[in-house]
């Protein structure tokens, strides 16, 4: 199929409809409304369902009502709508029902502002609602990758039978990129949905449930949940490793649009004689953990710099995963500005002239 | 269903042969029961999905036998749209409490409402917060003394009890809602019929309709069985008069 110049909100719409999606519930906010306005026209046209709600909190929970059918659905938002979602995200986690959610992040805390952000990290990767759950994160960085991820997110939706999310920051929503799309969408074969309620013809009668008043059959509830995060950590970790080599001595870790500012920057620090990598996170739950510390270990890296549209959040897991083997440092953005690649060469120049100084024996910074 | 059958008290197909959790005196049991015959007689058991809420009757999917889903606090409005939505051809219905629907779900059943979605709500207003011991509820009566209102309701302090039927008939949308009692055997035979007319516009794929049921909380009214039914006679339905509040061929009437 020919390549088409799409605004990433509509490209993400138009993935999940090339996935299958037969129903979209949505309440609108800015920057993602576009993909609301796409779907209205387009989601008649492929025999689903497209319906505005009165609030996410309806919305999250009309998905609920939605994904019990076995159909694909989803909804997309942004920050403070995906704070109202994330009661029913819990219940959708809890009851084992696939949903997809994108989040294509703005500013906050708080009604925040409208402008591009990273800082939904902690809500997205540690489980804004409550209970013992994860949703599995997925992070593009093109809008071609937003495209590819969204028809993947209903794959491991229903292969885990749990909500995926996608989260992209403003820019991947707002900008304008070349996007292909496949002929028609293949994907690995899935068990049937023997779980969805479908009346109870034939057989006995299903109740799809988060309840369990029993503590011992919570617990085993429990239990199911996190054998499906471990599959997860097994089988669905996705990184991108940018001019990693054996002269690098910094290891920059960024996700999103943040990575390609990166990769920018990269490129001039190469010009310039300085040799740095990149390690891009595509999937921010389950975390490339076992392949940030490899690279972490490695002779030739010096410090590890952590680079985000937001203050430190990913930084907490990148520590984790790099287990103090290497100093790990932070350089962002937040409230809606977006990192120069002048800015990124600048917090990695200063970290090298630092480790200089330090190795003469002056006071580390 | 022939007239030999009819004529015969027997346990619908679609109500388990179990013991319920319900206390004594408590109309839950009478509502699930004309809920069941209504799904027999109209042959949709199979075909059905209902909606829990959040409250005592919580467990109705444990008496109740079709597909149900558990619904988050008020949100059985929203699973409904979803859920039906997608799936046109089934019967869909939400079962809900006062504190469910016209406290946390107010949002949600309003909206439901006016969009016209072709489901059904069976309504249980018995005044009062049951499951979490007898709190003050939108539908608290005046001067009606509960846990966090030991004094009794101050409309003052509170203001009046919602009333939800005339509420939601305000909808220009077309819908079907009546307001009906359990207390007595009069009363059940007119809930019954009403239950039936609301199940039978959504499988004519009418409009949405919502049946609102006065019903006894004894325990949290601190009442015998007999008085609790005399209290909601003489006390609740002054305030809140029986009747169908909406039709959908009289829609903006209402």
């Amino acid at each position: 199929m020919a390549r088409l110049l799409m605004k990433g909100n509509e490209a993400i719409a138009e993935a999940a409809l090339r996935a299958g999606a037969k129903g979209y519930f949505c309440y609108p906010i800015t920057p993602q409304s576009e993909v609301a306005e796409y779907l209205a026209r387009r989601m008649p046209e492929v025999g689903g369902v497209f319906l505005q709600g009165e609030s996410e909190v309806a919305v999250s929970n009309m998905l609920f009502g939605a994904a019990s059918t076995g159909k694909r659905v989803f909804t997309t938002s942004s920050s403070p709508g995906i704070s109202l979602m994330q009661e029913a995200i819990s219940y959708i986690a809890g009851a084992q029902l696939p949903v997809v959610f994108v989040n294509i992040m703005r500013a906050g805390p708080g009604l925040g502002g409208i402008l591009p952000a990273q800082s939904d990290y902690f809500q997205a990767t540690k489980g804004g609602g409550h209970g013992d759950y994860r949703v599995l994160v997925l992070a593009p960085s093109t809008i071609q990758e937003g495209a590819d991820l969204m028809m993947l997110a209903f794959h491991l939706a229903d292969k885990y039978r749990n909500p995926v999310m996608m989260i992209g920051d403003g820019m991947i929503g707002q900008m304008m990129e070349p996007v292909e799309f496949p002929e028609e969408y293949k994907e690995p074969p899935l068990p049937p949905k023997d779980w969805a309620a479908t009346g109870a013809k034939g057989r006995e009668a299903l109740v799809i449930k988060s309840l369990f008043l029993d503590p011992f059959l919570l617990e085993k509830n429990s239990w199911v949940l996190q054998e499906k995060y471990e599959q997860m950590k097994r089988e669905e970790v996705r990184f991108e490793l940018y001019k990693v080599n054996p002269q690098n001595e910094i290891l920059i870790v960024a996700y999103g649009t943040t990575a390609r500012i990166c990769q920018t920057a990269i490129d001039e620090l190469e010009q310039e004689g300085v040799s740095v990598g990149l390690l891009r996170p595509i999937t921010l739950f389950p975390f490339p953990e076992k392949q940030i510390n490899k690279e972490a270990k490695k002779k030739n890296i010096k410090v590890v710099l952590t680079i985000e549209m937001s203050t430190a959040q990913m930084m907490e897991d990148v520590e984790k995963a790099v287990l103090g083997a290497k100093p790990v440092k932070f350089f962002g953005r937040t409230g809606g500005i977006v990192p120069s690649p002048d800015e990124v060469k600048e917090a990695a120049l200063k970290l090298i002239k630092d480790k200089t100084r330090s190795a003469r024996g002056t006071k580390r910074n | 269903m022939t007239d030999s059958q009819a004529s015969i008290f027997t346990r619908p197909e679609a109500l388990r042969d179990v013991v319920t959790h319900y206390c004594p005196g408590c109309t839950h049991g009478v509502i699930h029961r004309l809920v069941a015959e209504v799904l027999d007689e109209l042959g949709i058991r199979e075909r059905t999905l209902g909606v829990a809420p959040v409250g005592c009757s919580v467990f109705i999917y444990n008496y109740i036998n079709c597909d149900f889903l558990e619904a988050a606090h008020g949100r059985a409005p929203a699973f409904a749209t979803g859920f039906k939505r997608l799936r046109p051809d089934m019967i869909v219905f939400t079962y809900q409490g006062d504190g469910d629907l016209a406290s946390i779900g107010m949002a949600e059943i309003v909206h439901a409402a006016n969009r016209g979605e072709k489901f059904t709500t069976i309504f249980v207003n018995n005044a009062v917060y049951g499951m979490t011991g007898g709190q003050m509820a939108p539908t608290t009566m005046p001067n009606q003394v509960t846990t966090t209102c030991p004094l009794g309701r101050d409309v003052t302090d509170v203001g009046y009890p919602i009333r939800m039927a005339e509420l939601l008939a305000t909808s220009r949308t077309p819908g079907y809602i009546e307001r009906v009692a359990v207390h007595s055997p009069r009363h059940i035979i007119q809930a019954k019929r009403a239950i039936r007319k609301a199940f039978t516009y959504q499988k004519e794929d009418r409009c949405f309709s919502l049946v609102e049921v006065l019903s006894t909380c004894p325990t949290n009214w601190g009442k015998t069985p007999a008085e609790a039914a005399q209290w909601l006679n003489d006390e609740m339905i002054p305030y809140y008069p029986l009747g169908c509040f909406k039709e959908p061929n009289n829609e903006g009437e209402g």
